[in-house]
């Protein structure tokens, strides 16, 4: 924990160092004290009496510590803590360590997150679909722009033939699908 | 591999508090100190703008100062309101009269104001009933409502009330498609394709007195019409829609209207059909529809029916309609100043389109078709297209324009407003908003002159920014100062109902024009006591007419004895003040219905029906004075059959003979 808080620290005076010039300077003119909100959006709204949104969901799970790794470093949070409605399909983290280490690890730097964005919102579509209503052979738009191919198959559930929905977890805000494999978004 | 997944949550940690708090460079949450300084208006000033903004589901429509966020009025439109005596009183249940008997209750979504060459002229305000299809005009005069017109063959009336650049026509595009109103509506849900249609009212606007007519339909294929705008400048004559479900399901829309990679914008050439309509190419169509109209002299709406509009066929009459491909479920379908440059923005959609006039013509010119949806041509997408934003966040929704070349849009799933240069496309720049933003607003913003002081966010959520009131919070605006590069958040204020669209004008536009009182020599009500000498009580049948009048400190008559058990009373109250802010209120114990509240020099009829014999009191609900408590009467009701005389009296304290004996 402490490690962690050093950590935190220098991350922290990282930023001062690095970003200060425009906001610290805008801080430093004013004169009043102004009261802020904490940085982000929803995800910061303390209610633990509703039902959990996707992301929390996520977050509450031992088998998802790379999924929300993954999204705090893609800034999807807050997006995910929304109303949706999502349907959010969850590799789990056998399934990200079936990904090349070197890719995953690459994935996690800040000059890629275009790149790990376009993966994660792969992994989303906005409308709550249980599984009764995926169907084989529909097609789902995701939130990057390209497309899931879903079939049924003696009951199971594939995506783009490549994951297995082996579970289904309703959220407050949409349906989470947890998946065996990380889908990747085409080639273009 | 589990130390590596801490490490990078560690990481990621520290990356992302370093991001986070990179963020507020772009202002994020942080509200800079100047931020209260920008939204203070101080005690005496009038504030710079008007800003109507949409009740949503309350149905009626509230003004709001900028940059204050002071609330100054809430009009009834579409719901009653008992507050006012809206659809309470005699003169105004008519309003809300429709084919379907009074509608009490309805869901105004996208508030419009009048233009004349492209911009605000002030005079009135458009908003559309999205349940029963209906559009309502405001006279800005008055802040009322002036007239509501019933739409035949719709339902769900979305992508309504949006203007034409000298208000010549208001347009309705329904959202859900229906069988039409002449047609057998009693067939399978499932034969949507074959029976369903989407009809897109055009509805003329009086130029002097604002009267509205439904001009014509269009007769379309059958899909969901979200919203519209008008064309302007080069593209005044056409209108832009934007579609959904042209997978035409007729259920489970949340999966099965989003199956297509790309729906559509509809460009309407109303031009063309304007002239297929003189040439008499329009098909009559038998319909039931209501049009109601307050009339400010009688102080009193009259509904009355219509039975025929005039359809064009778009299928048939070539010219009128053509789609262009827009991608996934377009929500907002907004129109650059300019005219040239028209955004669809699809809100399950990675990019923005934009969609340029020029090219729309020149494909049309040159046939670039990809082929026909259902009788309608549909143009290259490329042919139309003049740019896309790339990847500027999630869930576009609407767009509102500086007149400097930018414009900003709302991003509903990432809660953010951005902004971006027309011509090269590029994000300039990016704000939060709390939460989950709908419609955007920026004074003249949907007009050809914009006046970019101010741009206002209206949020769905407000979780943590209002104290909790419970299991529904206020929804919000939030005021964003956006005169220099980057937009800065000064000021969260509550909404009633859910805020949809709003429009915002300089105060100067309208407050000049502001009427004061009604005179009241020019009152034309039946009803009217033009002063205390003509009040009286007249009884026809079990009906009981009190012609009464209010003003500073009592009614007259404040004593009425002889009303009987079985009648039917109508208190006609006329309001004698001929001065500013004095209205008076009217209420009488029992009444089912509402109060009164009568401006000055007008007349309101408050019917009641007694349910028991005895004493009854009324009085001023509204503070006029400081005798305002003293303000009040008694009405007596004897038994069915009792002979009690008809009186009324003001100031005879007693009865002689009583006075006498006592």
């Amino acid at each position: 924990m402490k490690k962690i808080l050093i950590l935190f620290s220098i991350g922290i005076s990282f930023m001062l160092t690095s970003c200060g010039s425009e906001k610290a300077e805008e801080t430093q003119s004013s004169t009043e004290s102004v009261q802020t909100a904490p940085a982000g959006g929803q995800e910061n709204v303390s209610d633990d009496e509703s039902q959990k949104d996707v992301v929390k969901v996520a977050v509450s799970s031992k088998d998802h510590t790379t999924l929300v790794a993954a999204l705090k470093q893609a800034d999807l949070v807050t997006a995910l803590s929304n109303a949706g409605p999502f349907t959010v399909f969850a590799p789990t983290n056998d399934a990200f360590n079936k990904v090349d280490k070197a890719t995953l690890e690459s994935l996690m730097k800040d000059e890629n997150k275009e790149a790990l964005q376009n993966i994660l919102q792969y992994h989303v579509t906005v409308s709550a679909i249980k599984a009764e209503n995926l169907h084989d052979g529909q097609t789902l738009g995701m939130v990057n722009g390209d497309n899931i191919k879903v079939t049924v198959k003696d009951g199971k559930i594939m995506l783009n033939n490549s994951a297995t929905i082996i579970a289904s977890i309703p959220a407050s805000n949409g349906m989470i699908h947890v998946i065996d494999g990380v889908l990747l978004p085409p080639t273009k | 591999m589990k130390k590596l997944t801490n490490l990078l949550l560690i990481i990621s940690i520290i990356t992302v508090t370093f991001l986070s708090a990179c963020k507020p460079k772009n202002l994020n949450n942080a509200v800079s100190g100047d931020a209260a300084a920008k939204a203070y208006v101080a005690p005496g000033k009038y504030d710079e703008y008007y800003n109507f903004v949409s009740g949503g589901f309350s149905g009626q429509m509230s003004v709001y100062g900028l940059p204050s966020g002071r609330l100054l009025r809430v009009i009834p439109v579409f719901s009653v309101d008992p507050e006012k005596g809206y659809g309470y009183s005699e003169e105004t249940k008519p309003m809300l009269n429709t084919s379907h008997g009074i509608v009490p209750w309805d869901d105004l979504h996208h508030p419009e104001l009048s233009q004349t060459n492209g911009e605000i002229d002030g005079r009135w305000i458009f908003g559309n009933a999205n349940n029963t299809p209906r559009v309502a005009r405001i006279d800005l005069k008055t802040f009322r409502t002036s007239e509501i017109i019933e739409l035949p063959n719709s339902a769900g009336n979305h992508s309504s009330p949006f203007i034409t650049e000298n208000t010549e026509y208001v347009i309705a595009g329904t959202r859900f498609s229906v069988p039409g109103d002449d047609e057998n509506g009693d067939v399978p849900i499932s034969t949507y394709k074959k029976n369903f249609k989407g009809y897109i009212s055009f509805i003329s606007v009086g130029k002097e007195d604002g009267k509205m007519d439904i001009a014509f339909q269009l007769q379309c294929p059958g899909i969901n019409f979200d919203l519209s705008h008008a064309g302007k400048g080069k593209s005044h004559g056409w209108f832009f829609f934007s579609c959904y479900n042209t997978e035409q399901a007729n259920t489970l829309l949340e999966v099965n209207a989003s199956q297509r990679d790309k729906d559509f914008i509809m460009a309407v050439n109303w031009k063309k059909a304007e002239e297929y309509l003189k040439a008499g190419k329009g098909r009559k169509q038998a319909v039931k529809y209501a049009h109601n109209y307050y009339n400010e002299t009688t102080h009193t709406a009259v509904s009355e029916i219509r039975n025929e509009v005039t359809i064009l066929d778009t299928k048939e009459l070539k010219d009128i309609c053509y789609f262009i491909p827009c991608p996934k479920s377009p929500h907002g379908c907004d129109v650059d100043p300019t005219g040239e440059y028209i955004v669809g923005s699809g809100k399950l959609a990675a990019l923005i389109p934009v969609f340029s006039f020029d090219k729309i013509q020149k494909a049309i010119a040159d046939k670039a078709y990809e082929g026909e949806y259902d009788g309608i041509p549909v143009i290259k997408y490329d042919a139309a297209l003049y740019g896309e934003v790339k990847k500027p966040g999630l869930g576009p929704l609407h767009t509102e324009f500086d007149g400097k070349g930018n414009a900003y849009t709302s991003f509903f799933v990432s809660s953010e407003v951005v902004k971006w240069n027309i011509k090269d496309l590029k994000v300039l720049d990016r704000v939060p908003t709390f939460y989950s933003v709908g419609h955007l607003c920026i004074p003249g913003g949907d007009s050809r002159k914009p006046s970019p002081k101010y741009l206002i966010a209206y949020n769905k959520i407000t979780k943590d920014r209002y104290l909790p009131t419970g299991p529904e919070l206020a929804q919000s605006a939030q005021l964003y100062d956006i005169s220099g590069d980057k937009m800065q958040l000064i000021l969260d204020f509550p909404t009633i109902g859910e805020p949809h669209y709003a429009q915002a004008v300089a105060a100067d536009v309208i407050k000049n024009n502001s009427v004061k009182f009604f005179k009241i020599d020019e009152n034309a009500n039946k009803y009217v006591s033009k002063g205390e000498g003509t009040t009286k009580v007249v009884r026809e049948g079990n009906k009981v007419h009190i012609y009464m009048t209010a003003i500073r400190s009592h009614f007259s008559p404040d004593n009425i004895e002889g009303v009987r058990l079985g009648d039917e009373v109508y208190f006609h109250v006329t309001n004698l003040e001929q001065d500013w802010d004095v209205p008076h209120g009217f209420a009488v114990k029992g009444a089912v219905n509402a109060e009164l509240l009568i401006m000055p020099g007008e007349t309101q009829t408050l019917k009641w029906t007694p349910d028991r014999v005895g004493m009854f009191p009324m009085y001023c609900t509204d503070f006029c004075s400081a005798l305002h408590q003293e303000m009040q009467g008694y009405l007596r009701v004897s038994p069915a059959g009792s002979n009690v005389p008809l009186t009324f009296s003001t100031g005879t304290n007693m009865p002689k003979e009583e006075a006498a004996t006592k």
